[in-house]
Formats: C-alpha cells, sequence, structure tokens
C-alpha cells in the first residue's frame, strides 16, 4: 500500500505541484471564487482544442509538435483574407474551418518531410521550423499583400497600401461566431452532463456486471458516485443563490472539443492508430512488422497541424482580436506547457491529461498577476512568474525525459558490453 | 579540375552561397544606389567585433559534442550581472570593462557547471534541453531583475521598483574598446580595440584547442567511444566545453554591449542563442564540426547582411520591414539546414 501511495506520487509529481501551487495561488490571490471560475470557463473553451492538437504526435514517437505555430498560420492566413472579403457569423467561421484544411494539410506535409530528415531531434527541428515559417509568414503579411496579393478591403492594409495591419478586430465578423450559436447555464450543464454520465456508467455496469472482479467493481461504482455529485451540485446550484446561476457555457464549442476528444480516443482503436503507436514504440519493429514509418511519422504530423489550424480559430473567434504577426507566436509554448501540467510526457498523451493541465495551467495564468501583487507587491513578478513556469516546465519535462532515456541507454550499453 | 569546384560548391552548401552571392549583390546595390558603401563596411566591422565573441562561444560545445549552444543565454546573463557589478561600484573607461568580465567569470564557471553537468545528463537531446533551460532561466532572471539590490540611479528605475530595461553605458565604458586606437582609413572606421580585442580572444580559444584539454575535448566529440578507451573523461571533458562556451557567452555580451552603449535587460537575452548560432553555421561550421575561421567569417557575412540588407532594401522597396523579414528567414533557415544535415538518420 505504502509503495503503492509512494509510486502514484512520483509518477504525478508535476500534477501534483501544480494542484498545489494553483491552490496557493488562488489563496494568495484573493480573487472571488466565482470570477476566477467563470475566466476559467471561457479559457477553457478557448484553449483546450489547441492542447488536444498535440497529442497524436507524442503517441507517433515524434515528440512534442512545437510545429502547431504552423497551424495557426494557416488558420491566420484564411482568416484574414476571408475576413477581408467579408466572412461574418457561423457560415464564415465554417468557411475558414473548411478553407484552413488544405493549406495546413499541406504545411503538416511539409513539416513531416523535414522531420523524417532529423530523425531523433523532432522536437527542435519543428521549433526552429516554427521559427522560420513566421518569417514567411511575415513576408506574404508585410510585403506580398498589397504588391502581389489582393485583399478584399483596403481598411485592412497599412496605411500606404503594403502589409496587412497589425491588429484586427473581430467584433461584428467572427468573434464568438461559434460561442454565441448555442449556450447554456452552468447549472443546466451540471445536471444534463452528471445525468448523461450516471446514466450510461449505471447500463455498463449493467452490462459487464457477470464478468467484473471486486476491484473493478468498486472502480465502476465510484464513477457512478462522481456522476451523480455532479448531478448533485448541478441541482444545488440551480435552486440556490449564487454566483454560478448567470454563467454561460458555449454548448457548440463543448461539442467540438468533445468531439476530437472522442476523435483522439477512437483513432487509437482503428489500424492506424496502432501503426502509430508501433512506430512511437519501436521504429525498427514497426519496420519489420511492414508499416510505413516515415508515411506514418508525416499523417501524424499532417492531423496535428490541421487541428491545430482548427483550433487556433475557435481560439482566436472566443479572444475576439487577430493580431496578425503575435497571436500565433506563443501558441505552442502554452499549449505544450499546459499538456505537461497534466501529468503528460514526451512520449506519453492522453486526453484527460490535456483537459486537466488546461485547467491547472490557466488557474494559474489567471491568479498569478493578482498573487504577485498581494505577495511582493507587483503585478509584474506574478506575470514573469508563468511565463517563466511555462518555459520551466517544458524544460523541466524535457530534461527528466532526457534523461531517463539516457539512462535506459546506459544500462542497455553495460548489459551489451557484459 | 572542374571536379574540384564542384566538390568545393557542394562542401560549402548551397544555402551558404546563396547567402554570400546576396551579401555581394546588396554591396554592389549599396555602391550602384549611391549609398555610403564605406561607411556601410565600417559598421560591418564593429557588428563583427561586437558579435564576434558570443559566435565564438559556439565553438567548445560544437567540439565538444554538445552540438549547438542553444543555452548560450546563461553566459549572456552572467557577463551582464558581472557588467551591472561593475557600473555599481561607479568604475569607468577600460578598468571598469575589465572589471565587468573579471566578476563575471566566477559567475559563469558556476552557471557553466551546473549546465554541463545538466547536459551531461540529457546525452542526445542537449539542444532541445538547453534551450529551454535557456528561456526557463531568462525568465526567472526577469523576476530576479525586478528584485535585485542594485543602487546605482544608472541601474535602477529613478521611481518605482526593480531595474532598467536598458541600462546606458555612456558615463561608463561606453565604446573603450571600439574607440580604442581607432583610426581611418580610406572612409573606413577601423575599430582597432574592438578587432584587436575579438582576434586575440580568438587565438585564445585556439591555444585552448590546442592544449592537452582542448585535444581531449576535440576527440570526445568525434568520437565518444574511442574517447573513453584512450583514457579520456569524456563527461569531464564536455563539462569543460560547456563552462568555456559560457564564458565566452559572458564575455561576449560585455564587448556586445560596450560597442552597443546599452546593456539590455529581462527578456532581451532570450533569442540570443539563435543569432549566434546562425553566423556560426553561416560561417561553414556543422553540428559537429567547428573552426575559428568559420567563427570570424560567419560573423562578419551574417552581420555584413543583417547590416547591409537594412539601408539597401529600404531604397529599393520603401514600405515594409524586408531586411528584419530577412533576418528571420536567413537566421532560422541556416539553423534548419544543419538540422536536417545532421540528420538522425535511423
Amino acid at each position: 500500500m505504502k509503495t503503492k501511495t509512494r509510486d502514484l506520487l512520483t509518477k504525478n509529481i508535476v500534477t501534483i505541484v501544480f494542484v498545489i501551487l494553483c491552490i496557493l495561488g488562488i489563496i494568495a490571490s484573493q480573487q472571488p471564487l466565482p470570477f476566477i471560475f467563470k475566466e476559467l470557463l471561457t479559457r477553457v473553451g478557448r484553449n483546450t482544442f489547441l492542447v488536444l492538437a498535440l497529442i497524436i504526435p507524442v503517441i507517433a514517437g515524434m515528440g512534442l509538435n512545437f510545429g502547431i505555430t504552423i497551424g495557426a498560420m494557416a488558420a491566420q492566413i484564411v482568416m484574414i483574407f476571408a475576413i477581408s472579403y467579408g466572412a461574418t457569423g457561423f457560415g464564415g467561421f465554417m468557411l475558414c474551418m473548411v478553407l484552413s484544411t488544405p493549406i495546413a494539410a499541406l504545411f503538416g506535409y511539409l513539416t513531416g518531410v523535414v522531420l523524417n530528415k532529423t530523425i531523433g531531434q523532432e522536437m527542435i527541428t519543428s521549433m526552429i521550423l516554427g521559427f522560420f515559417a513566421n518569417g514567411l509568414y511575415q513576408l506574404l503579411f508585410l510585403f506580398l499583400v498589397g504588391t502581389v496579393l489582393p485583399i478584399g478591403n483596403e481598411m485592412y492594409l497599412i496605411p500606404g497600401g503594403v502589409g496587412v495591419v497589425n491588429t484586427i478586430d473581430l467584433k461584428g465578423n467572427l468573434m464568438y461566431a461559434l460561442d454565441d450559436l448555442w449556450s447554456l447555464k452552468v447549472p443546466t450543464v451540471l445536471i444534463i452532463a452528471g445525468a448523461i454520465c450516471t446514466a450510461l456508467l449505471v447500463w455498463m455496469q449493467m452490462k459487464n456486471k457477470a464478468t467484473q472482479t471486486k476491484d473493478q467493481k468498486k472502480a465502476s461504482y465510484a464513477r457512478i458516485g462522481m456522476g451523480l455529485s455532479l448531478l448533485v451540485v448541478g441541482l444545488v446550484l440551480n435552486f440556490t443563490t449564487n454566483m454560478y446561476r448567470f454563467f454561460d457555457v458555449p454548448m457548440i464549442t463543448a461539442l467540438f472539443i468533445i468531439l476530437i476528444a472522442v476523435f483522439n480516443i477512437a483513432i487509437f482503436k482503428t489500424k492506424m492508430g496502432h501503426d502509430f503507436r508501433t512506430v512511437g514504440q519501436d521504429k525498427h519493429i514497426a519496420h519489420v512488422s511492414g508499416v510505413n514509418v516515415e508515411k506514418r511519422r508525416v499523417l501524424s504530423i499532417v492531423i496535428s497541424t490541421v487541428l491545430a489550424a482548427w483550433g487556433q480559430i475557435i481560439f482566436l473567434q472566443n479572444l475576439g482580436t487577430l493580431n496578425t504577426y503575435g497571436s500565433h507566436v506563443q501558441i505552442s509554448t502554452f499549449a505544450i506547457a499546459a499538456l505537461l501540467i497534466g501529468g503528460a510526457s514526451v512520449t506519453k498523451a492522453t486526453v484527460g491529461q490535456a483537459v486537466l493541465g488546461v485547467i491547472l495551467f490557466h488557474t494559474l495564468f489567471i491568479v498569478s498577476p493578482m498573487a504577485g501583487k498581494n505577495l511582493f507587491g507587483n503585478a509584474q513578478v506574478g506575470e514573469y512568474f508563468r511565463t517563466f513556469i511555462a518555459y520551466g516546465v517544458i524544460g523541466l519535462s524535457l530534461g527528466l525525459h532526457a534523461w531517463k532515456t539516457f539512462a535506459a541507454q546506459q544500462r542497455k550499453d553495460k548489459i551489451d558490453l557484459e | 579540375m572542374k571536379d574540384k569546384i564542384m566538390h568545393g560548391l557542394k562542401s560549402i552548401g548551397i544555402p551558404r552561397l546563396t547567402i554570400i552571392t546576396l551579401l555581394i549583390v546588396i554591396y554592389i546595390a549599396a555602391y550602384v544606389l549611391k549609398l555610403d558603401v564605406a561607411q556601410l563596411f565600417s559598421d560591418n566591422l564593429v557588428r563583427m567585433g561586437m558579435n564576434g565573441v558570443l559566435v565564438l562561444a559556439m565553438v567548445p560545445g560544437i567540439l565538444a559534442g554538445t552540438g549547438l549552444n542553444f543555452g548560450l543565454p546563461l553566459g549572456v546573463i552572467c557577463g551582464i550581472i558581472g557588467g551591472l557589478i561593475s557600473i555599481e561600484l561607479n568604475l569607468t573607461g577600460l578598468f571598469g570593462f575589465v572589471v565587468a568580465i573579471v566578476a563575471s567569470i566566477p559567475l559563469s564557471i558556476l552557471t557553466g557547471y551546473y549546465y554541463g553537468k545538466l547536459l551531461n545528463r540529457v546525452k542526445g537531446s542537449e539542444m532541445m534541453v538547453g534551450t529551454y533551460v535557456g528561456f526557463s532561466v531568462v525568465s526567472l532572471m526577469c523576476i530576479a531583475w525586478l528584485v535585485m539590490p542594485f543602487k546605482s540611479d544608472a541601474i535602477r528605475w529613478p521611481i518605482g521598483e526593480g531595474l532598467r530595461t536598458t541600462i546606458a553605458l555612456t558615463d561608463y565604458y561606453d565604446k573603450v574598446l571600439n574607440d580604442f586606437m581607432k583610426f581611418r582609413v580610406a572612409g573606413i572606421d577601423v575599430p582597432t580595440g574592438l578587432l584587436l580585442f575579438f582576434f586575440f580572444m580568438c587565438f585564445i580559444v585556439f591555444l585552448f584547442l590546442k592544449s592537452k584539454t582542448g585535444l581531449a575535448m576535440i576527440a570526445t566529440g568525434s568520437n565518444n567511444k574511442f574517447a573513453k578507451a584512450s583514457g579520456i573523461n569524456v563527461d569531464k571533458s564536455r563539462m569543460i566545453a560547456t563552462v568555456v562556451s559560457t564564458i565566452l557567452g559572458a564575455i561576449g555580451i560585455l564587448v556586445y554591449a560596450q560597442s552597443y552603449g546599452f546593456f539590455q535587460l529581462y527578456t532581451a537575452p532570450l533569442m540570443m542563442g539563435f543569432a549566434a548560432v546562425a553566423a556560426i553555421l553561416l560561417g561553414g561550421a556543422s553540428a559537429h564540426n567547428a573552426k575559428i575561421f568559420h567563427v570570424i567569417f560567419g560573423v562578419f557575412i551574417f552581420q555584413g547582411l543583417l547590416l547591409a540588407a537594412l539601408p539597401v532594401a529600404n531604397v529599393i522597396f520603401p514600405q515594409g520591414n524586408l531586411s528584419e523579414i530577412m533576418r528571420v528567414v536567413v537566421q532560422y533557415g541556416i539553423i534548419l539546414y544543419a538540422l536536417t544535415k545532421a540528420g538522425g538518420g535511423q
């Protein structure tokens, strides 16, 4: 029992540290819980999709795909042109999703080809590739638009007629194009989700009853309990006076996220998903058993890049302003940091870790400026602290992973020698 | 003969050839556009000396097999701290500059030691880990700059908390090297002191590489197992390389700052490693091999390109920041090229 607990602790140490940090941050910030919850709700809706885009390359053994920045660029290229030609509302949003797909797929293909030439150094390559692509992206928007490429509305050009302006306001065209389609209040969502979960779990329990071991039974009842408590919390919030009753949950955005989460889980039940896993575990064995390793690696990056493009569109329609030269720059850092905080590593990542990571990372993001102000008398300390957290957790996680691989390699060498 | 030329061209590589041609074209364009070419060339020399030592810091890492040292910001930060200590003591001129270097060296040895220890544990992923260690330390230092107990008015904000984002060196050691024995020939200002210092540092590194320690280091980089078999302590060699690289990074930023006239704190050191890496790669180095010549040649053409492209591009294409775009594309393009050439290829 004792070793079990210790195992659990060491395995999830990053997540545990961040749970503690979040709690301390919330206390130190002295901000009201409903405020933090509301902010968090927005940020989870905005960012989760992007983080989910990272999972497949991790499983396929390509590490953390810093190249999702390139997917975001594809999205922004399409959005800027679409907006200038008058795309609005849900139709405009879907148009962007559709048009960005082939472009992101092409970018993803090119990324994959480059990464196949740098096996073992995929992460640094994808990062540098992101920086390089950013140069080409700037060339496109600062120089080619207005000279070679036409744009729908002169309003989006820098005075002088060459180059696209710095910030594009999405109010009135794509802002909340997805979020505002259909939303429900928090308690209603909890009641519905709780009811569905409980019903589903009870049904599964009935079905599996005969073949269950004792432990499985326990776990199953615990899950049903959690589903029920979701329902109860929803009911309590609905019939008492509290702030949470007024918060909206964007249902269609949530649906998009759920769909992509299901996709990420379902793909590993297919032949293609198994191939990804085999390639990720051992390229040599995969090759011997007839999997086209290079093709699978490229495909995993193509999927990731396309998902990143969609994620960026969802992100921007919620944010409401498109910073032409800045919106995409930091997304890989933040998405990767969130995934790692959720407990993922360079070789393992799940949907659950992604969601948990987004919640923890963004809680910290919300509270750290105020916490910094209350603790050190300077809000900037908190702001620098959260950037440090993002870089630090990536550095730590990469370091730990490299150390483990190196140690394993050394052990293997020793055995070979003996 | 023809084969020889083809072989030579191949070993230079198409990207490098393109860049060198581009630089020549830009200089010709500058002449045609009646820009002050002599002035441009003087500035090119200054920029070369200014960035040279930072680029030189790449050599030990590459030779010892730790790869391109993207963790250069660690050394840069040590250098800045040394520089600030010298300002705090109110030292000026060459003496202030020397004290800054002396103060930064123990710090960089300590930092390099721990950084080297880390790099020895993550063999195979040094570049990625180094990049993010650099990023983390830079962002952690952002907090440190806010709370550091420096007292000098030149360093602190006059009101409010923390240290200034840029610290002017005008009253301290601004351009001490640049102006040392400076002379003018055929319209070209030669920053003698700066260049002498740069070449002196190159010479020291050259001597170091020829020493027993240096040779052991090179052996480590070129063949790990062979080095081990011949009794070289591989980890120690890599460690020494990292320490030397960090020290050179610290000295490099001090040379840079005295020429630039400012220290830049907070997020400024974040991307400095990439420019240095790009310069040495352009000079002909790879992820596994580097020579002093690559440093000198690389920093000259890379900085020359950045410098000369700006006025030329501004005349030809007044709109848009074409030279900045070119910097990004060239800088990361050459790193990407080197990475694909190094290739894992399993």
